[in-house]
Order: C-alpha cells, then sequence, then structure tokens
C-alpha cells in the first residue's frame, strides 16, 4: 500500500485532489450503511411474531401482581428486524473477514461443523434437570471431551462447569484454597507476576486471597530467585502464565513448581495460551496443579462478540477430590453418571467445595470443542500447535527489522510475538499502528499488553493462517512502520475507513449514556 | 487436516526465513524432558467431516429432545418458541465471529446490539440502568451479593426459601470462602412465599436481601413490602428473576422497590442446551453504576460528531483495576445477548406481554388437568407459567416413571433438595406457549397410571 504518502493525500480525497467526503441526504455512503436504533424504529403495537390469542382469564389469585401497562419496549416486524440486524452486522469486524491478531486473545476459525453439531436437538434441545435416563448420550459427550482435555494435559481430573476462562481461574483458586483448608491451614496469599493476566490478581482478590506481584527478568519471564525468595508458609500458590504473555515459554517452569510444592503451595497456570503447546507438552508434566482451558481459543468455540466462554479446569492428584459439583464420571458398566450432591460421596468425591453456577457447564461450548477436537485429532492438534507457533515466528522475524521487538533475541516467541512502539519518532504510538491496521483491512493486534513492555504491540496470527494470509499483513505492518518513521499525519487520525472515526472514550466514561432515552435521541 | 492452510512447502520455506532447520527447534525453550516425542498415546487421530458427524449424531440421538416428548419442565430454564429468524441473524459470521468490542470503530455492530439490549433489559426489569450481560443468572446472582456489600459495607445476605437452589449453592459456595455470610431462609412447601419470614431475618448487618420473582415454586413474593423492610434497616433488595417471560404479565421489580435486579435471560432467543450457555441480565439503580460488576456499553461520538458505540467506566474492570477490580470477569455472554435482544425485538413489550398472557394460560389448563387427578393437589394459589403440585409419593420416581413413558413431566423437589424429605413429594410443572392440549392430556394420563401403580 504505497498509496498513502507525506505528500498530503487523504483517503477521502481523488486522484485530482477534489473532496469525495460528500454527505448524502441518507446518511449512507453505497453500501456503508448507517443504522438507527430499534427504539427509534420501532412503534408501539408492532409485533415480530405470530401468536395465538390467549384464551380465558387470568387466575384470581394473579390479579394483584399484574403490571399496569406492557413493558416500554419497541417491536419490529419480521422483515424489519431482520433488516436491522443484517445492516448491523456489517459495521463488525469478525474471524470470517479476515485474521484478528490479538496476542493473548487468539481468534481462530470457526468451523460450521461445530454450529451444527451444537444444534442437534438432542444437545441443543434438553432441560438440564431431565431425568439421567434420557441424557446419556449429553453426558457422554461431556465426559468424552472431559477425558481429551485430561489426555492432552497429562492431568488427573477436571471440572467442566466454569463458565468462562475467568470463572475457571477461579474455580482453580477455590480449589488450591479447599485442600488448603483441608490440610488444616491458612494460607492467604497468592504470587502473580507482572505479566499476568489482569484477570489473575482480580480472580485471587473475589476468591478471598490478597496479592502480590512477581517482577518479570529482562527477558520477560518470571524472576525464578525472586519467586523463590518470597515463598513461605502463608504462600497459597502463585498463578502464572505459561507459554507467557511475552510470548515465551517459562523455561523454569518445573523448577517453579517444585519450589511452590516444597513451600506447601499450589501452581495454577493461565492456560489461555495452551493452543501454543497442546500436543507437544503435557502441562501435568511439568508439575501444574490446576488449569482453566479457554475452549474458544485452543478448540475455536466462536468469540460471538464477547462470549458464551467456557472454561473446564485441568486439576491434579493434589486438587481433583475438590473440584465443584456437579461432574460426569462412567462406571464399570460404561454408563455416564451425573453426579450432584447427594451422590458425591460415592465417587469417591466427598471433598467437594460446592456448586459454582447452576446446572453442568456450557455444553453448547462443548459439543463444539469436542467436533473440533475429533476432526483434528491428536495428531491434528499437535500440527496446530507447530503452525500456530511457526506462524508466529515468520512474523516475528520478518518485522523485527521495522518495529523494536523486546524478546527478539530471548529465544523463538511461542504463539505470540512482541513488538513495542520505542524507536517509532515522537507523537506516534501504538494506537495509531492499531487504527492504522483497520484502514489496511486487519482488526488490530492486542495494545498495550503485556504491561512490562511499553507501548506493547501482541501478534498472534494462529494457525488457520494462510501464508500469503501472514504476507500481506506483514506488508501493512511494514507500510505503517514507514509512515509512522516518516511522521505521515494521516496516520494520526486512522482510521479513515471504518463505519467510524476514533470514538471518544473520555466522553463516554464523563458522561455516560448507558440507556437510549427519548429525549437524547436524535 | 481442513482447518490448517499451510503446504510442506510453505512450512519448510518459512523456516527458511525464520533460519531454523525445523519446527522443533522453535520449541527449544521447552525442556527436553517435557517434550512429547509424538501424538499423545491413547487419543484417536484426526477424523473426516462425516465421521465426526456420524459420531456426533450418534450421541444427541441417545437423548431424548424436549421437542420430542410431552415437555413441563422449568425450574430456572424454560423452553420457548424461538422465532426461526433468531438463530439464523446470530449466526452471520460477522456477530458469531467476532472479538469482544475493544476496537470500536470496527464493532459498531456488536456495541450498537449491547446498548440495545442494556435498555431493553433495563425497561423490563424496571431498572435505571443494566449491564451488557453475565454469564448466567446464578453467577449474576452472587455478583449481586458482593456488590450490595460493596454499596453497604456489609457483609451478611438474608436469601429467601424461594430462590432456586442451585442459585442459593453458588452464592454459599463462594461466600465461605470470601468470608460473607448467608443467612438462607429453608424452603418451605406452602401456598405463599416467606415473606414474612424474610423480613423477620432482616437486621442492621444485613447487607442485602435476595428473593426470587416468581420464585422456583412458582409463588409470587410481595417485593413491595420486603423492599421497604430492607430499605428501613438500611440494606437492599435484589430480586432474582429465572423467567423473563413473566414480567410481560406481573410487575417489573424494579417499579416496586428492587434496588438490584439479576435474571436468567435464556427464556428468550436462546434455547435450553442442557444448561448453558445462558444468559445472565443485571440492572440496578443508577446511583450504584459504578459499583456494577461486567461490561458496560454507553453511547458517544466520533471525530466527525457522528453517535457511535463504546465499552466504558472500564476503570471499574480487571484489566485496569486488577486485584481491587468490581469483578474479574473480562468477557460476557454477547451472543446470547443478542439472541435475546432480537428475540425481545420481534416480540416487543405488547408481544411479550401476549407471551406471557398465553404461557399463564397453559400453565392454567394444566393445573386444572392435574388438579383433577385423585391425590394430585396444586400447591399455588397465584403463578405465571409455573407451579408445584404435591403428589401422593415421591416425586423424583414418579419423574423417572413418566420419563419410561417418554413423558417429560417437571422437576421433582426431590433432584432440586436432596434430603429435604419434607418436600420429596413436591413437582414443579411449568407450561408454556408450545404446550399443546394433546401434551396437557399425555401428562395427566400418564400421571394417572402411575399413580395408580398401573404398569407401563
Amino acid at each position: 500500500m504505497n498509496a498513502v504518502n507525506a505528500s498530503g493525500w487523504r483517503p477521502e480525497m481523488g486522484a485530482a485532489g477534489e473532496d469525495l467526503n460528500l454527505a448524502t441526504a441518507s446518511g449512507d455512503r453505497g453500501l456503508a450503511l448507517e443504522e438507527k436504533l430499534i427504539f427509534e424504529l420501532g412503534r408501539p403495537g408492532t409485533c415480530g411474531v405470530d401468536m395465538d390469542e390467549p384464551r380465558g382469564e387470568v387466575l384470581p389469585g394473579l390479579t394483584r401482581f399484574l403490571r399496569k401497562a406492557a413493558p416500554a419496549l419497541p417491536g419490529l416486524s419480521e422483515p424489519e428486524t431482520v433488516r436491522h440486524y443484517t445492516r448491523l452486522s456489517r459495521q463488525n469486524y469478525a474471524i470470517d473477514l479476515g485474521p484478528f491478531p490479538l496476542g493473548s486473545c487468539t481468534m481462530k476459525h470457526n468451523p460450521r461443523l461445530n454450529e451444527k453439531m451444537a444444534r442437534l436437538p438432542g444437545f441443543a434441545d434438553v432441560h438440564p434437570l431431565q431425568p439421567q435416563q434420557t441424557v446419556r448420550g449429553a453426558l457422554e459427550a461431556i465426559n468424552e471431551l472431559a477425558h481429551w482435555l485430561i489426555e492432552l494435559t497429562g492431568m488427573h481430573g477436571v471440572a467442566m462447569t466454569p463458565k468462562a476462562g475467568a470463572h475457571g481461574e477461579l474455580c482453580g483458586l477455590l480449589c488450591i484454597k479447599a485442600a488448603i483448608e483441608a490440610r488444616g491451614e491458612d494460607r492467604k496469599l497468592i504470587l502473580v507476576p507482572e505479566s499476568a493476566h489482569g484477570t489473575n490478581p482480580a480472580t485471587a482478590a473475589f476468591a478471598g486471597f490478597s496479592v502480590e506481584s512477581i517482577p518479570a527478568t529482562e527477558d520477560g519471564r518470571v524472576d525464578l530467585q525472586a519467586l523463590i525468595g518470597r515463598l513461605g508458609p502463608d504462600v497459597a500458590g502463585v498463578m502464572i502464565t505459561n507459554p507467557n504473555t511475552c510470548g515465551l515459554f517459562e523455561r523454569d517452569m518445573k523448577a517453579i513448581s517444585d519450589a511452590v510444592h516444597a513451600a506447601g503451595g499450589y501452581v495454577y497456570c493461565d492456560g489461555a495460551n495452551f493452543n501454543a503447546v497442546v500436543g507437544k507438552v503435557r502441562p501435568g508434566d511439568l508439575g501444574i496443579d490446576a488449569m482453566h482451558i479457554n475452549l474458544h481459543k485452543t478448540f475455536s468455540t466462536p468469540h460471538g462478540g464477547g462470549g458464551p466462554g467456557s472454561g473446564p479446569v485441568v486439576l491434579s492428584e493434589a486438587l481433583s477430590p475438590f473440584g465443584p459439583l456437579p461432574f460426569t464420571a462412567k462406571t464399570a458398566d460404561g454408563v455416564v453418571h451425573l453426579v450432584e450432591e447427594e451422590d458425591a460421596e460415592g465417587f469417591g468425591h466427598s471433598q467437594a467445595f460446592g456448586r459454582m453456577a447452576a446446572f453442568h457447564g456450557q455444553m453448547g461450548m462443548f459439543t463444539r470443542a469436542l467436533t473440533y477436537i475429533l476432526g483434528h485429532g491428536a495428531d491434528g492438534l499437535r500440527q496446530a500447535a507447530e503452525d500456530a507457533v511457526l506462524n508466529a515466528n515468520y512474523v516475528l522475524r520478518s518485522l523485527e527489522d521495522v518495529l523494536n521487538a523486546p524478546f527478539a533475541k530471548a529465544g523463538p516467541c511461542m504463539h505470540e510475538a512482541l513488538f513495542s512502539d520505542d524507536g517509532l519518532p515522537e507523537g506516534f504510538t501504538t494506537l495509531d499502528i492499531a487504527k492504522g491496521l483497520i484502514d489496511e483491512g486487519f482488526h488490530p493486534m492486542t495494545v498495550y499488553f503485556p504491561l512490562v513492555v511499553h507501548g506493547a504491540m501482541l501478534v498472534e496470527p494462529t494457525e488457520t493462517e494462510s501464508k500469503d494470509g501472514l504476507d500481506r499483513f506483514i506488508g501493512s505492518m511494514r507500510s505503517l512502520a514507514a509512515r509512522a518513521r516518516n511522521a505521515d499525519p494521516s496516520l494520526k487520525s486512522a482510521p479513515h475507513h471504518a463505519p467510524r472515526r476514533r470514538l471518544d472514550e473520555t466522553l463516554a466514561a464523563r458522561k455516560p449514556v448507558l440507556t437510549w432515552k427519548e429525549s437524547a435521541g436524535e | 487436516m481442513r482447518y490448517l492452510p499451510l503446504t510442506p512447502a510453505e512450512r519448510a520455506e518459512m523456516l527458511g526465513v525464520i533460519g531454523v532447520d525445523s519446527v522443533d527447534a522453535l520449541f527449544e525453550d521447552v525442556p527436553a524432558a517435557a517434550r512429547l516425542p509424538g501424538p499423545v498415546p491413547g487419543l484417536p487421530l484426526h477424523a473426516s467431516e462425516m465421521a465426526v458427524e456420524r459420531h456426533m449424531s450418534a450421541l444427541a440421538a441417545k437423548n431424548l429432545s424436549a421437542g420430542a416428548a410431552p415437555f413441563f419442565l422449568g425450574a430456572g430454564a424454560y423452553r420457548h418458541h424461538v422465532p426461526a429468524s433468531v438463530d439464523h441473524l446470530i449466526q452471520r459470521g460477522e456477530f458469531l465471529t467476532a472479538y469482544t468490542p475493544y476496537q470500536p470503530e470496527i464493532a459498531q455492530g456488536t456495541l450498537q446490539v449491547l446498548f440495545e439490549f442494556q435498555t431493553q433489559v433495563a425497561r423490563l426489569l424496571g431498572t435505571d440502568v443494566a449491564n451488557a450481560s453475565m454469564y448466567d443468572g446464578s453467577t449474576g446472582c452472587w455478583e449481586a451479593v458482593a456488590m450490595a456489600a460493596r454499596v453497604t459495607r456489609r457483609r451478611k445476605a438474608v436469601i429467601s426459601g424461594g430462590l432456586h437452589p442451585h442459585y442459593v449453592e453458588t452464592c454459599r459456595t463462594m461466600a465461605h470462602f470470601t468470608g460473607d455470610v448467608i443467612d438462607a431462609r429453608a424452603p418451605q412447601l406452602s401456598g405463599s412465599a416467606d415473606d414474612a419470614e424474610v423480613i423477620a431475618a432482616i437486621d442492621g448487618e444485613t447487607s442485602c436481601v435476595v428473593v426470587q420473582y416468581p420464585d422456583v415454586l412458582g409463588r409470587i413474593p410481595d417485593l413491595a413490602a420486603i423492599a421497604a423492610a430492607a430499605q428501613a434497616k438500611g440494606a437492599l433488595l435484589i430480586a432474582v428473576v429465572t423467567e423473563p417471560v413473566a414480567l410481560g404479565l406481573i410487575e417489573a421489580p424494579g417499579h416496586i422497590g428492587a434496588d438490584i435486579v439479576v435474571g436468567e435471560g435464556q427464556s428468550l432467543g436462546v434455547g435450553l442446551n442442557f444448561g448453558g450457555p445462558h444468559l445472565g441480565l443485571f440492572g440496578c439503580r443508577e446511583k450504584y453504576v459504578r459499583q456494577m460488576p461486567g461490561r458496560l456499553c454507553g453511547q458517544t461520538v466520533d471525530a466527525e460528531g457522528k453517535r457511535g458505540f463504546v465499552l466504558t467506566l472500564s476503570t471499574r474492570e480487571q484489566h485496569i483495576r486488577r486485584e481491587k477490580a468490581t469483578s474479574n470477569i473480562c468477557t460476557n455472554a454477547g451472543l446470547c445477548a443478542l439472541a435475546f435482544s432480537i428475540h425481545m425485538t420481534l416480540l416487543g413489550g405488547e408481544g411479550l406481554a401476549k407471551l406471557a398472557r398465553l404461557n399463564h394460560q397453559a400453565a392454567r389448563r394444566t393445573a386444572d388437568a392435574l388438579a383433577a387427578i385423585p391425590g394430585v393437589s396444586v400447591l399455588n394459589d397465584a403463578y405465571v407459567n409455573e407451579f408445584t403440585v404435591v403428589l401422593p409419593r415421591d416425586a423424583r420416581e414418579v419423574v423417572r416413571e413418566l420419563a419410561d413413558r417418554r413423558v417429560l413431566g417437571g422437576v421433582s423437589l426431590g433432584r432440586l433438595y436432596p434430603g429435604e424429605t419434607s418436600l420429596a413429594n413436591g413437582l414443579v410443572v411449568c407450561a408454556s406457549e408450545l404446550t399443546t392440549d394433546e401434551d396437557i392430556a399425555a401428562l395427566a394420563s400418564a400421571l394417572s397410571e402411575v399413580l395408580e401403580g398401573v404398569p407401563a
């Protein structure tokens, strides 16, 4: 992309320099469509669902509870509804449109077979409290996914009920706390390295622990000596991310685990980055006691604009007895049971810490993940991890001459490559590169994370990107780096080709408008 | 391997650019002892799309799906008709495969949906504001209890005996670890909700009172009276709605005194999914918004002055406040919120009111049919679409025997409250707009048979 240069050309100018940014009466520009809110489109009394007419009166006992008026909510006809949401969908970037090089967040191709299988009525149209005799296949599916997760991680057990990754972190920490209580000890401190996801310290605090930070070394890894120096009888455990958020493998993982165990603590691993090592390394072999697995990251369940997530937690032999209820278990006759409160003891699970949520987990995500896993198999998952690491290192080596790569000498990166805005001219920042990428047709990389690097840009291509796609991304990044070096002012006001220009986030926070109000409408 | 685009030639070329001989060299930081030499043993190798589909379909076929039998289960998860356009629209790749909207310029679709969703939820619950959804109702309920503790600086929650037992257990689990106190009333098999008992339990240490509306047995508590009693002692009222369709018929909790309203949104657009993913609704008074957990979408303008939407008030959140955050949540149930919002848009307020009325009438017909069976009595005198019947024997066994006759007859209180023998004969029955007269006749006939001990 060489069309943009320092000569003053703007994307909204034609070749002859005339202004192409003409207003239209509708607000639309060709196929770039503006869309009102449903509250501005709807009319009272409109309903897009045809229903039977209610027969008969309400129960006399209900009369005093009746609402005075129907909820003040607009309705749209079916065609209006379909058009509204279809038009809105076009204002979104999505993995189906192009790569999301989001380090630490990992977006990969979402196979549609997953969607088809999750919608089979035997999985989708089943009530969580149906008698067990009517849901044997669903329980078998959960147990089969559990088996894969245990084998791939080399762990002893798995808690399937957590609703999302951060909920899984909470589950792992509650297991640690329950195990410490069972030993009759009172350890209140969790050590969290600086490079950890923000959820890690928040989770530890939410589980009733206090939190202390452990610094990183100059090469982007946990400072082993600092960690060992802090261990003691007050430490319940450490939360560590491996591969870590600098994209590096914690070489000392086994030594860290051994030291923590020797001091009577447990090791929690944030498994967000398991996709980089699945099939290559088993966390259980590194001494980890608990690790959540984000099914959307490693096993391709869709992110859907912010979830649903699912965060099964694999557990070591030491922590397995404490996992939450309910869980599935297979008896010698091959039947899979859903074990709830009253049967837990019979299944050797008498120390379960209780229930973390209603029902038994994110079944819709389990069926998607299992579908993906079966397609890949043990060999395909290993290949996927290798390709993810290969793609990330290819990006790292293809950009390190134009962007600062702080840990490029610290060894190969794993699944994600870390750059920073060091070396860009005064006034040009990571945010400008990110917004410039939008104009290039890419979703920005993860920005300003991890915090251990100033102006971080964390790029994770994932294994489902082709070499051609990577080359185009690399080309765009090189062009943006060049524009920054040339102090191209148009980069400062990017994006120019998105549904919206830079949005005023300060205004949104200072004067929050969180719901639509008649008077505030346009 | 159809999901992996790289060819062997491209892999070799890329290794050349990186400057290593083999991909294994890229794993050199992993200690050799921890590196697996080949695929994890004990697991099958890759399979074709056809083989996977065959395997998954065989598992699904072992389940009796709700649509394949007369179906009367509720108790926190509800089966309603979902218009075909809902699932079609959420499967558009631009919604389905989008990330959390951190880059607002290219996520206006998701963000506008969340803003519309927040408004719909606030109006439905009768609250000033609502967040952009939680994992589900049960975890949202604990988040509300934790929020009330932050607002009141007190640590004791009084919980009504009518709150879904899974919600109570979720709160108990968390409170055990955080040091909060849960004073949960015991459930009673009686015709009306335990309002007086709940009110009597409120004291000067109480941060909040948690009341389900309608409750797990289908009864309707007097929220206005409980709100007045709670607020007189400086405590907040948290109302929990597991069946939002009910709010088409009965007054919104926020309109009758609730300070925080949480709910399970699965009823609209989401489907049963064997318990998940579901969708948490969360609304509160405007003055508490900075203590609210979860994601919030707000309106703003862009550099050209055009209206747009962004995630906002993130200074409450884990990625900024870390261990001081209002919760550790870093996602929501965006796709489920989208499904809810589309379904709600199709219905509109008046459509929801009509839907609620249809549900109520179906429940009344069901209750009348069951009450006519000797030995069966209906417990509640007020309900929307879910009520409790008392059977002459253990309802848990009755439910299993009904299932043998391919009738999914309800949720036994023995399943919900194992060990509570005083509740063992209770059966929670739910009807909806999907319940036909034939379904009701099938349930009544199967239940008569089971109770008379007639073999199948």
